[in-house]
């Protein structure tokens, strides 16, 4: 019967932190927008229909740094400064590769295949090991049916023979 | 008249390596204004990315209005279409620096007032410093930097209504080569053409230069140049080469290098 008859809370009661805290952001944002209708309906504003911002394709810029591509203006030259010599290195080959993103041409130690290989084969050896005994066998059959490589014959543990 | 305006408008492509006047009218591509208009672009054609207008163009109505007088310059638009549009700009000379903000300059410090530095870099105002703004620095830390000393920094605020800011940390906080520079080696102004001439990307110039003898130098955008080297006799030719390449042609060049590289 209590349960029924839900009293009406008051506005200011439920704009208390306290309440606020567990509405949606929903209703938040409802309640936001009834509270900033009774402040501008104070406030006044200039009549205007909404201007459209044109969209400009036109950035205006007052340096020269983006449009001449300059170099760092720090540098050294045989050896005289290794630190500004090491810097030069770093900022121009920073803004070269700001340039190319489309190649990513990283020259590394290890091929890609080579890594893909070695990574497949990781995963499984790693969890191997923390699966339980019964579960090594299921997979140890899987194994054996879906591998196309010839497998090493497992060895099982023979139990001794009286 | 209305003949004498419509003379001034050119299209912005054609105008590319000729001599400009502030006034003239650079008329651009006219860019779909509605996306129906998209479709004549044809299926080839990347779409317009953003235009860049350099300094010396600004944008008015149909295109760019040119306020410097010089040669105007365009680079191709990079990348894969997702990259910037192409940039137009005005190749001027000038030997008075405006601050422009994200620039790297040499400053002279002038006064230590408590916790800013002024610092003077060529302009109508004295650049301000903090003196948190060193890498490694906190209120205990304080950097050790003294009146006269030089100082390789970038503006963080640099327009014609404030007094401009800078600083000798980039946005994450590193130096990158920043700070006070060193107390030897000789200070000397060029004009800016020059410099951004040096620092283009394959500048003759300085890769000559580097071949001769070991030596460090600081470009600042606002016309001054640092040169250390081991002896002053080093230093000041460096100096002096630098000085007079703006008005050498490159054979006149070649042969002042060869005379050097004899000794």
């Amino acid at each position: 019967m209590a349960g029924e008859v839900k009293t009406k809370l008051s506005k200011n009661l439920l704009r208390m932190k306290f309440m606020q805290r567990g509405l949606d952001s929903e209703t938040k944002k409802q309640l936001e927008e009834e509270e900033k209708k009774i402040i501008s309906e104070e406030h006044w504003y200039l009549d205007l229909p909404e201007l459209k911002e044109k969209e400009s394709f036109i950035i205006e810029e007052r340096s020269f740094m983006p449009c001449e591509d300059l170099l760092y203006g720090r540098m050294s030259f045989k050896g005289f400064n290794p630190e500004i010599e090491k810097l030069m290195i770093q900022m121009n080959s920073r803004y070269k590769k700001e340039e190319i993103e489309a190649d990513d041409t990283a020259e590394a130690d290890v091929s890609d295949e080579e890594m893909a290989r070695r990574y497949e084969t990781l995963v499984g050896t790693i969890g191997k090991k923390f699966l339980k005994k019964r579960d090594q066998r299921v997979l140890q059959d899987e194994d054996e049916n879906s591998n196309m490589r010839p497998s090493k014959a497992k060895k099982m543990f023979l139990k001794p023979q009286d | 008249m209305a003949a004498a305006a419509e003379a001034g408008a050119l299209p912005a492509e054609e105008r590319v390596g000729q001599v400009v006047l502030p006034g003239d009218v650079l008329l651009l591509p006219s860019h779909p204004e509605a996306d129906g208009a998209r479709l004549w672009l044809g299926p080839g054609a990347a779409l317009p990315g953003r235009l860049v207008c350099g300094p010396g163009l600004r944008s008015c109505g149909a295109g760019l209005l040119v306020t410097k007088g010089g040669l105007l310059r365009h680079r191709q638009p990079g990348g894969a279409g997702g990259g910037s549009g192409g940039a137009y700009w005005v190749d001027s000379q000038q030997k008075r620096y405006v601050p422009v903000k994200g620039d790297h300059v040499i400053g002279i410090v002038t006064i230590k007032a408590g916790d800013i530095f002024k610092v003077d870099v060529g302009g109508s105002e004295q650049a301000s410093l903090s003196y948190l703004a060193f890498e490694g620095a906190t209120k205990r830390n304080r950097p050790n930097v003294q009146v006269g000393d030089l100082i390789y920094g970038q503006f963080v605020v640099a327009n014609k209504d404030m007094e401009p800011e800078m600083v000798c940390i980039d946005s994450s906080g590193r130096a990158n080569g920043m700070g006070v520079i060193g107390h030897e080696g000789l200070l000397f102004k060029v004009s800016l053409g020059l410099i951004r001439k040096l620092l283009a990307p394959n500048c003759e110039i300085i890769q000559e230069l580097g071949q001769l003898y070991p030596f460090e130098i600081v470009f600042g955008m606002n016309g001054r140049i640092w040169v250390k080297a081991k002896t002053i006799q080093q230093t000041l030719i460096v100096a002096n080469i630098l000085e007079a390449c703006e008005h050498m042609t490159a054979e006149q060049r070649t042969q002042a290098f060869a005379k050097l590289s004899e000794r």
